[in-house]
């Protein structure tokens, strides 16, 4: 059997090489550009040296780790990088799903387009843009809320970019503004494909709109809003960098409410050159990242087979 | 009935038209403060309704344009060579993936989905491009890191190539004495169009907005890419009255009009992608549609 199987396979890369010669540089990039790095992550165990290399720092066992978590700074991440990711996952579900439903009622297929292309529009944008727009809203000496929206309603002006409390609020705002409009469009088509016999039928026993909604829309709808929700707890070890980096300026004195784990992987890195400490938070990150990945996809799976990502 | 149904309308149609507000007016905003007068902004703020209106900002900019211009060309050529080369990549990877007898097609699809699930991280990927590529500084930084080829994309690839390109159609223009690189080329790529027009609308968004690369690989400005000069002029308040940018321009800072050319280059920097969001949004949306039911 060995011979001919092996014969089978020295035929059968003769005759696809040239196929196996176009997937090369494919191949070649996620080597360097992902596999590398993964075995990099051994840096976290090292005391890294710049002269001596990946390969030839010292070993220095876990105390990077040790470094990392005696400071407050790895409670203070890990709480921010979560709190964040569920007020997110709960407002933009809450209202992608609704605006989905809404945008489905309206009957004039005109607005509907322009509803929908208006409100995907922030989601095309970079974030240095939309840390501009929310310039123009928060400066303190010429943001519009503290010329115009704050002195119409006879309040004081407030130090935005110094007071860490109104993040939590602001960064919440800009995620939605800019994320709704594109889950509300997975949610349509997935209402949109919903079969209108079970409308006609609901219409037929008299049933009113908003009966319709909740009990033929929402729960043809579940599936796919529970994937779409594990499949962001799986990824709620990460946070968009340039939300968290860019829009509050990088200031320092916001940090307690904006810093994640992505930010400190940053400045870790850049700012204060500690390479350790920067790949611990790293290797933290991608390996409880990687538990809630498969641990989401297990969940996915027995919800829904089809809808598992593996 | 029907002006009852016409009354609930409304009350659809007014909380939506209030979202959509809200999605415009950060734009508005942004435009006006841009063409507004130096001295009104400083008095009122950022505001929709200025004392008075003027171009000085962007007669600034039209005058002092040499970093902007070349800026943009930086930022032009990465979007259209990085577009290219990402989407050949993507279908020369994705092609072979899809055709039955390939050896070590399924280990090859595992490799390109594990890196969805598992990553480096920054810290070891920027050591990698940095210390032993050399990327620091050079075109490759901005166009290679991160953003060339992308695992989902590849899959998303593939999936479109198993389900909707018959086997038969290349046994027969086997038949018809085609090799296998005239195969991908006259008749797959071809054929699939839809996938390469989402795959490359979503790479164009991806390098027109880039600005990560450009802000921890490149300090020579003549690299900057237009996101790369927006960033460093909100982050760093100085830099545009301080920095190599207003060396370059061969004046003093003084009379600068900060506040309406920070707006007026943001214009500048958002413009294409609102401009070209007609033509392109319905791609975008079936794009989201295809994505989202995996790949």
């Amino acid at each position: 059997m060995e011979p001919t199987y092996r014969l089978r396979r020295k035929n059968s890369v003769r005759k696809y090489g040239v196929l196996l010669l176009m997937m090369a540089p494919g191949l070649a990039y996620l080597l360097i550009n992902n596999y590398l790095p993964m075995f990099g992550l051994t840096i976290a165990f090292k005391d890294y040296n710049f002269s001596k290399g990946l390969l030839g720092s010292d070993w220095v066992g876990l105390r990077n780790f040790e470094y990392l978590f005696k400071t407050e700074d790895a409670y203070i991440i890990t709480r921010n990088t979560i709190l964040y990711n569920f007020a997110f996952i709960i407002l933009n579900t809450t209202f992608a799903v609704g605006i989905a439903i809404a945008l489905n009622e309206i009957r004039s297929r005109f607005m509907s387009r322009f509803y929908q292309s208006v409100l995907l529009l922030p989601h095309l944008i970079s974030m240095v843009i939309v840390s501009y727009l929310a310039y123009s809203l928060l400066s303190m000496e010429t943001g519009f809320l503290n010329k115009t929206v704050l002195p119409f309603l006879g309040l004081d002006e407030i130090s935005w970019y110094s007071e860490a409390q109104h993040w939590p609020f602001i960064l919440t705002i800009i995620s939605l503004w800019k994320g709704a409009g594109f889950l509300c469009v997975i949610y349509l088509a997935a209402i949109i494909g919903i079969d209108p016999e079970y409308y006609e039928a609901a219409r037929l026993d008299g049933a009113s709109k908003w009966q319709q909604i909740r009990s033929i829309t929402l729960p043809l709808l579940s599936p796919i809003i529970i994937m779409m929700t594990l499949l962001a707890i799986g990824k709620i070890f990460y946070s968009d960098f340039g939300l968290f980096y860019q829009v509050p300026l990088a200031s320092g004195a916001l940090s307690s409410t904006t810093q994640v784990i992505d930010t400190y992987v940053y400045r870790a890195l850049m700012n204060l050159g500690d390479i350790g400490m920067s790949s611990a938070a790293g290797l933290y990150q991608s390996i409880v990242g990687f538990v809630l990945v498969l641990l989401s996809n297990y969940a996915v799976r027995k919800f829904n087979k089809d809808s598992a990502l593996f | 009935m029907n002006t009852s149904n016409q009354g609930k309308q409304i009350w659809l149609h007014l909380p939506m038209l209030a979202l959509a507000a809200a999605c415009l007016l950060p734009f508005l905003l942004l435009v006006i403060s841009s063409v507004s007068d130096e001295g009104s902004i400083l008095r009122q703020g950022y505001t929709f309704f200025p004392d008075k209106f003027g171009v000085e900002a962007y007669r600034y900019l039209w005058h002092h344009s040499q970093q902007l211009v070349r800026s943009y060309g930086v930022t032009v050529f990465i979007t259209v060579f990085g577009t290219a080369a990402s989407l050949l990549m993507t279908a020369m990877l994705a092609y072979p993936m899809s055709r039955q007898g390939v050896p070590w097609r399924n280990t090859v699809a595992f490799l390109v989905f594990f890196t969805l699930l598992f990553n480096g991280g920054l810290t070891p990927t920027y050591l990698i491009y940095v210390q032993y590529l050399n990327i620091k500084n050079t075109i490759w930084a901005l166009i290679v890191p991160g953003l060339l080829m992308n695992g989902f994309n590849v899959l998303l690839m593939r999936t479109f190539f198993m389900t909707t390109i018959p086997p038969a159609l290349i046994e027969a223009a086997q038949i018809d004495g085609a090799g296998e690189f005239k195969i991908f080329w006259r008749i797959i790529i071809p054929l699939s169009m839809p996938i390469v027009a989402t795959v490359g609308l979503i790479q164009t968004i991806t390098y027109w907005n880039d600005w990560f690369n450009g802000m921890i690989y490149v300090t020579d400005s003549r690299l900057f890419s237009i996101q790369n000069i927006l960033n460093r002029m909100l982050t760093d308040i100085q830099f545009l009255t301080e920095s190599k940018f207003n060396a370059q321009l061969g004046e003093a800072g003084a009379n600068l009009p900060s506040t309406t050319v920070k707006m007026a280059i943001a214009v500048v920097g958002v413009l294409p992608m609102i401009a070209m969001y007609p033509f392109f949004q319905k791609y975008l949306i079936k794009g989201i549609t295809i994505g989202a039911v995996k790949g």
